[in-house]
């Protein structure tokens, strides 16, 4: 078993190897600029797959004239700038062009919609000690790539493409549990999706809700925590879809659930929660004095764990197969295609088990937190 | 971090937050609710049912036992029946056995008697008859003997000679 694990781990770094050796010795010199440039265009490629979006887009592909081409469909803009400003995000044409409203010009620049002039024009801040420099916004000729804009930001409330994903998999939830709870109605047995869901549900009361917080109290916390665990679970699902929306690796999106976790925590946690927080039972007085600060400083830190380990995890797994997908464009060659295949075949599976158990840590975290916010006091 | 920041985006955010809360709120009081309440009352009802299986049973061993018991109880009366009537036939038999032989010395002794006073009264009578007949031949034979003089006198003399010798 080990043996064979070894051998194969062989076999994968030969064939790395005899592939890129392979690949330089076929195209030579001149390749090494065009794959240099295939590199970067497919680390960017995959920064533009993490990042959200202002439209809808199934792909898009470059014309021999170097036009680009998109095929989706544009979502609304939403602007809060002195006033609502809305339109729609056609209007930006993905950056190339400007959006004008009411005497105010918009552009888009890395995704974020910026405030402009008539020209679109992007200014740079000498953020990182480099000299201040203007560039158009169109991205031509762009050079500086940790400088941020100057340009005023207004406040962007778009439905964006991650907003439209979150509000589909929210009807899609609403649909199918509704219809779940209905069969309920006309008899006690499940029927139908219901015989999936139900062990899913049981689940989550028997194994994560019930002994994280106890028979008595769970019951309160059990529509959040089945809340999430399958919002979780199918948003994950559903961003390894050739769809590909990636909702989970939003920051924001993680730091809404974990807020929310924090503040039920927050707000159910008993006296006992809070006596063990800012008078540590059982310690000599210095030590509660030392404690506290710690301890309070770790009911934000349970949250931010929350929110950062679903992000990583997520963030990861779509870098590292996107990654190896695009292997397959820097190979060019027999082996290394078929190698990146199986590989990005192989993480896909194990991404399907990410997407389920970064769900099920979610709410067995969330779970423990409301827990120790509503436990006895044993001494 | 830095990055991290810079990538936060509070429309997102602020979307996120809407619809998740939206979401928990519909799905409580629509799906929630009324699916861990069916699942809550089912896991009763089998509850219920396994209880009410186990109580039967547990009736039935009863009813069992009880009906083993009542066997086991008619089964000694009858013997306990059995035996009294034996015992009762015994002591009939040994109780009429007594009386007959009670009632039959009574007999016998009542014949006893009455052969005894009959055999009394019989000697009795005969006593009186052959008194009578003595006294009847008495008279008779005196009248024959003391016909003449002489005899009479003869007796006389004898009896007063008894008398002297007396």
């Amino acid at each position: 078993m080990r043996y064979s694990f070894f051998s194969k781990k062989l076999v994968a770094v030969i064939f790395l190897i005899a592939g890129f050796v392979s690949a330089q010795n076929q195209e030579g010199e001149e390749v090494e600029t065009g794959a240099h440039d295939l590199k970067t265009q497919i680390k960017e490629y995959i920064d533009h797959h993490l990042l959200d979006s202002h439209d809808f887009n199934l792909y898009s592909y470059t014309t021999e004239e170097g036009e680009h081409k998109y095929f989706g469909f544009p979502l609304p803009v939403i602007l809060w700038d002195n006033g609502l400003k809305v339109f729609l995000s056609s209007e930006l044409e993905h950056g190339e062009s400007v959006a004008e409203v009411d005497g105010n010009y918009y552009a888009l620049y890395h995704n974020k919609i910026y405030k402009t002039d008539a020209e679109g024009t992007i200014n740079f801040g000498g953020h990182h000690g480099e000299e201040t420099h203007t560039e158009d916004a169109f991205g031509e000729n762009l050079v500086v790539d940790d400088a941020h804009p100057t340009n005023e930001k207004p406040l962007d409330f778009s439905i964006t493409k991650n907003v439209v994903f979150i509000m589909a998999v929210a009807l899609l939830m609403f649909l199918v549990f509704r219809s779940m709870a209905k069969r309920y109605q006309k008899s006690t047995m499940p029927r139908g999706l219901g015989r999936f869901l139900e062990p899913l549900v049981l689940f989550v009361r028997d194994e994560i809700a019930i002994p994280n917080i106890g028979e008595h109290k769970y019951k309160r916390y059990m529509s959040y925590l089945l809340t999430v665990f399958f919002f979780v679970w199918v948003i994950n699902l559903l961003g390894l879809t050739p769809l590909g929306v990636n909702v989970t690796n939003n920051i924001a999106v993680t730091f809404a659930l974990a807020m929310i976790t924090y503040l039920i925590t927050t707000f159910t946690g008993n006296k006992n929660y809070w006596k063990h927080i800012f008078w540590m039972p059982g310690v000599p007085v210095p030590m509660k004095i030392i404690l506290a600060p710690i301890e309070l400083l770790g009911t934000f830190i349970k949250p931010f764990s929350l929110m950062i380990r679903l992000y990583a995890n997520i963030t990861a797994g779509h870098v590292v197969l996107m990654s190896i997908i695009g292997l397959m464009f820097i190979f060019k060659n027999w082996i290394g295609s078929p190698l990146s295949f199986l590989l990005a075949f192989a993480l896909s599976l194990l991404e399907l088990l990410v997407a389920a158990l970064q769900a099920y840590i979610f709410t067995m975290l969330s779970a423990l937190y409301f827990g120790m916010a509503v436990e006895e006091d044993h001494h | 971090m830095e990055k991290l920041i810079e990538e936060f985006s509070f429309g997102l955010f602020f979307w996120q937050l809407l619809l998740f809360v939206g979401l928990l709120l519909l799905l409580r009081k629509y799906a929630w609710k009324p699916i861990l309440g069916a699942v809550e009352k089912r896991e009763e009802g089998i509850k219920g049912a396994l209880e009410a299986a186990e109580a039967a049973k547990k009736e039935m061993q009863n009813v069992t036992a009880d009906s083993e018991r009542l066997l086991q109880e008619a089964r000694a009366e009858r013997d306990t029946l059995l035996k009294e009537a034996r015992d009762i036939k015994a002591n009939i038999i040994s109780e009429a056995k007594e009386q007959a032989q009670a009632e039959g010395d009574k007999m016998i002794k009542q014949a006893q008697a009455t052969i005894e006073s009959e055999k009394k009264a019989a000697v009795a009578e005969i006593k009186a008859q052959v008194a009578n007949l003595s006294v009847e031949i008495a008279e008779k034979v005196i009248k024959q003997e003391l016909s003449d003089k002489g005899k009479q006198q003869k007796l006389v003399e004898d009896m007063l000679g008894d008398i002297k010798l007396n």
